[in-house]
């Protein structure tokens, strides 16, 4: 499987998402930059956290508008994974690939630190590797990560069974209904705020995210021994 | 248009008005007698810059020349951006520290933000990629809302520059203390990796090549930047808040990436950061190292603001900009190169051979000086020094032990004191795993990086008590390096080379003076004995406000090497059934403890005494015992003693501690001797470990969460380790709520 690492000016979490990639899962990894025009040869989308265009004006809304993302959006409409992390979760949330906004924390700080989130939904392409209900360990770092929606976003969020991941300890940022991350309706695209990235290797506290790439990389075999 | 009406020669020298910019009678005569004329007011703004104290260290050379600069293990030395030192198979670490105190005084949160983006190009200009920053910072104390305020927009500062820039805030200090009330420092530190063939120089050679400049568009914030920096704080200063310069870490973000794609570029040759003096002391200083000249058209300079004189854009401190030497005719594939991140790569000048800075500006030449005389014929002032008063006082005084009613509370009162309480509120607000690496994130001794792709790993840290600095200068510089030390190697390191930031008042009062020199042969001496060379650094002098120094705080920032991932020690509890050691004997030392702060409201005595000889013997058993696997967690005695260390080692574990002690209960337990180490074994090697160490073993890792010190065969404290651990953790957001 062969993933793309989507760099914006401003990203700097696309070297942590390339070796996650790359040394922990062991998949064929690239970084593109942001006027690619072409995903064809991409099975999966990478979207990184950083400060895309400094966050200037509103995080991720000056690189929604860059030329890579009609691809991105290209890719989601064929149904290849797209996991947007932070920074790039706001851009999903920007270009409407996912539903609702941004807030910024309710603490009004940046916060880093490792938090609990409950595995909500195990049946996506990005979580069957999970238990039902399982808890995880994965950091957060973001200034920007209170996610919220309006009422009838959130009761179909959670009839389609689109919240993947809420936080299950103390809930850091003030998101409605503790959400972590969620997936688009078909449930081919995930944004969400911890970084699973940062959670593959032990030696660095924690290695509970890696499942959610096993799981995108299981999927795909699957649905391509199918169809091959 | 320029709102400066420019004096004409005769009249700056008629009317003094070089002593605005902070040069003496004596250097105005010596620029002339240099020139052989007059200088016109552009030609003046350039030497008073370079001349400042920030850029010349004219008062502190004499005493920098003292560190110990060499070793086998230093490829860069100082006087470079930064100093670089060997980790083997071909990579190196290249760090450095740097002061912007001023400014954070004045605008805090662009002054903090500046001095990470001001260090972090230091780093990427020899050809580093920058991995980690820290930070040492000191404020006055948090009972005043200035000071309060002073403090969140500091952190906020530093978070909001390395944040976006994406470069980890690992590790740092934050003291409190009433000396640094209306001068807060502000020293930040950035530490990168670098291949041997990679490293790069500020030098201007090859007559014809280009000089280029590259970044951000030139404006008007931060003129007469160092200047400031140079002189002492006043009711006045707030007026020069536009001396203070304004960050984008976005733009940074995008030099950084662009100058590290350029170093692989044989078209280059040179390249500096325009920091401090900006666009002057890049060109003065590498024409000057390479013994050419540079002659600049100043209207080719990216100016952001309309009608800009030579003068203003020489003096400017505007942030994230280079300047660069390439050679001639390979202009376009740089301008290409720098385009693509949509930045500025402008051609505004060539290398002659004249060793001369020549600037034109608008057909006219506007400046035509020797670059020596800039760069490196500052003049040099061998202050005079004079002991203190109070400080023969304090060495006649018999070290006692402060009254305490009741330990218990004691314990809790000193975990409360916002020096040693927990910092979370502080690095909750730094992305500190960003390029995953952080092993050891912050609150153990020193933070911990791998080294991608290898099995090595870098301790990092900052540290200066400038209590016992105070008491006694060159103890206490000694302390500063040792302490340094003693984080790195619980860690797991060996001690690589330390840069320092030598935070002082005023070099005129003699009493400061002797502070410097004090210090600095302390450090030196630790610095030679411990085999850690300096390799760079900074001199913050003039920490003064309305008269009154800060403490001598010469801030010292070590890197140490962790040969195998297997070594990485943190300074937490592991295990239940774990003998506790303590490494090192405990005197009646009370001087500028926190427990005397605590109790007497002020500090005075001795400083603790230290013996670098003891000190290096034991730091080296306890990395050899660690590298032999004996070691399951080492922790430095430091503020609070042993109470303090044995709390801070069982919190944010499940774990307790039972400890015994015997003699005098308050000198045991909160003492502040130098040279001592708090160790977790295994039972297993105990015996090994003994051997290698002396250490001796005062208790036991405990299942059950409780926090015992049994005094004389008396529990003297007795209560969860929640209980110290609420106290410990909840004290400054307390102070700042």
């Amino acid at each position: 499987m062969k993933f793309a690492v989507i760099v914006f000016p401003g990203s700097n979490c696309d070297i942590d998402m390339y070796h996650a990639i790359k040394d922990e899962l062991k998949e064929e990894v690239e970084y593109v930059w942001h006027d690619a025009e072409n995903l064809d040869q991409f099975d999966g989308i990478l979207l990184p956290g950083g400060f895309s265009y400094g966050d200037y004006l509103r995080s991720g809304s000056i690189a929604r508008f860059s030329k890579v993302m009609n691809e991105v959006v290209k890719a989601a409409e064929a149904g290849k994974p797209v996991l947007g992390v932070c920074n790039g979760f706001q851009i999903l949330l920007e270009s409407g690939l996912l539903p609702g906004a941004m807030l910024r924390n309710q603490g009004l700080k940046f916060i880093c630190r490792p938090v609990e989130l409950e595995v909500v939904n195990n049946e996506t392409m990005f979580t069957k590797a999970y238990q039902p209900n399982e808890r995880i360990t994965v950091p957060v770092a973001h200034g920007e990560g209170n996610y919220f929606c309006d009422e009838k976003t959130l009761q179909q969020l959670e009839t389609n069974g689109q919240i993947v991941f809420r936080y299950a300890g103390e809930n850091p940022n003030g998101s409605l209904s503790d959400i972590a991350g969620i997936t688009n309706e078909r449930g081919n695209v995930l944004g969400m705020m911890p970084h699973p990235e940062r959670a593959v290797d032990e030696l660095l506290g924690s290695a509970d995210g890696l499942k959610l790439f096993q799981s995108i990389v299981k999927h795909w075999r699957d649905s391509h021994v199918v169809t091959a | 248009m320029s709102l400066l009406l420019e004096p004409a020669e005769q009249q700056i020298k008629d009317e003094k008005i070089y002593r605005e910019m902070g040069l003496t009678d004596d250097e105005f005569a010596l620029v002339e007698k240099i020139l052989g004329r007059l200088p016109n007011y552009t030609e003046l703004g350039l030497f008073s810059v370079m001349w400042s104290e920030h850029c010349s260290y004219k008062n502190s050379k004499p005493l920098l020349k003292k560190f110990p600069v060499t070793g086998e293990q230093v490829l860069q030395g100082p006087g470079e951006g930064a100093g670089i030192v060997d980790i083997g198979d071909g990579q190196a670490v290249a760090f450095k520290i740097e002061s912007h105190n001023h400014p954070s005084a004045i605008e805090p949160y662009q002054g903090a933000a500046t001095g990470v983006g001001g260090i972090i190009r230091d780093v990427f200009s020899m050809g580093a990629r920058p991995i980690a920053i820290l930070n040492s910072l000191r404020f006055g104390e948090l009972d005043s809302p200035r000071v309060r305020y002073l403090f969140e927009q500091v952190v906020a500062g530093i978070a909001g520059y390395g944040n976006c820039i994406g470069i980890p805030t690992v590790g740092g200090e934050v003291q409190f203390d009433r000396s640094y009330d209306g001068n807060p420092l502000v020293n930040a530190m950035c530490v990168g990796l670098i291949n041997h063939d990679e490293i790069q120089k500020g030098q201007a050679k090859g007559v014809g090549n280009t000089v280029m400049y590259v970044g951000a568009k030139t404006g008007r914030d931060g003129i007469h930047g160092a200047t400031f920096a140079s002189e002492e704080l006043t009711e006045d200063s707030d007026e020069k808040r536009p001396a203070v310069q304004v960050g984008d870490p976005f733009m940074e973000k995008l030099l950084l990436e662009a100058c590290l794609e350029l170093i692989k570029s044989d078209a280059l040759i040179g390249i500096q950061d325009m920091g401090a003096a900006g666009l002057t002391s890049s060109s003065a200083e590498m024409a000057s190292k390479a013994g050419s000249g540079i002659e600049m058209n100043l209207d080719l300079v990216p100016q952001r603001e309309t009608g800009m004189s030579a003068y203003e854009m020489m003096l400017s401190e505007s942030q994230e900009r280079m300047l660069i030497v390439i050679e001639k005719g390979r202009e376009e594939e740089i301008q290409a190169l720098f385009h693509k991140y949509d930045l500025d790569a402008v051609a505004v000048g060539k290398v002659t051979d004249d060793k001369r800075l020549r600037l034109l500006h608008q057909g006219e030449v506007v400046a035509d000086v020797p670059v020596d005389a800039l760069a490196e014929d500052a003049p040099v002032y061998h202050k005079p020094s004079q002991e203190p008063a109070y400080f023969r006082e304090f060495q006649a005084l018999e070290n006692t032990e402060p009254k305490v009613e009741n330990l218990e509370e004691t314990l809790h009162a000193l975990l409360k004191q916002p020096t040693i309480a927990s910092k979370e509120w502080v690095y909750d607000q730094y992305d500190y795993q960003v390029r995953t690496n952080t092993v050891v994130t912050p609150g153990s001794d020193a933070a911990v990086l791998r080294i991608r792709g290898t099995e090595k790993a870098l301790a990092m840290k900052t540290d200066c008590n400038s209590r016992y600095l105070y008491l006694d200068p060159e103890t206490g510089g000694k302390i500063a390096v040792a302490e340094a030390a003693r984080n790195i190697v619980c860690s797991g390191g060996q001690p690589l080379a330390i840069t320092d930031c030598l935070n002082f008042g005023s070099p005129d009062k003699p009493e400061i003076f002797w502070q410097m020199e004090k210090a600095v042969d302390g450090m030196s001496e630790a610095c030679r004995t411990l085999n850690a060379p300096v390799i760079g650094g900074n001199v913050s002098l003039y920490n003064e406000t309305n008269g009154t120094a800060v403490y001598p705080t010469p801030v010292v920032g070590m890197v140490g090497l962790i040969e195998k991932l297997d070594y990485i020690t943190t300074q937490s509890f592991k295990q239940a059934g774990d003998f506790v050691y303590l490494i090192g004997e405990t005197k009646t030392e009370f001087g500028g403890s926190e427990l005397q702060k605590l109790t007497e409201g002020k500090i005075s005595g001795k400083a603790p005494e230290l013996d670098l000889a003891v000190e290096q013997e034991r730091q080296q058993g306890l990395l050899k015992s660690i590298r032999e696997g004996l070691v399951q967690s080492a922790h430095d005695l430091a503020e609070g003693g042993l109470a303090v260390a044995l709390a801070e080692s069982a919190f944010k574990t499940s774990l307790g501690v039972t400890a015994e002690t015997t003699g005098s209960a308050v000198t045991e337990l909160f003492s502040e001797t130098q040279s001592r180490f708090l160790i977790s074994v295994k039972p297993e090697h105990a015996e090994a470990f003994e051997q290698l160490t002396g250490g001796r073993k005062i208790g036991e890792v405990t299942a059950q969460p409780i926090f015992r010190i049994v005094h004389n065969g008396e529990k003297v404290i007795d209560q969860p380790v929640d209980k110290f651990e609420e106290s410990w953790r909840g004290a400054i957001p307390c102070l700042l709520s």
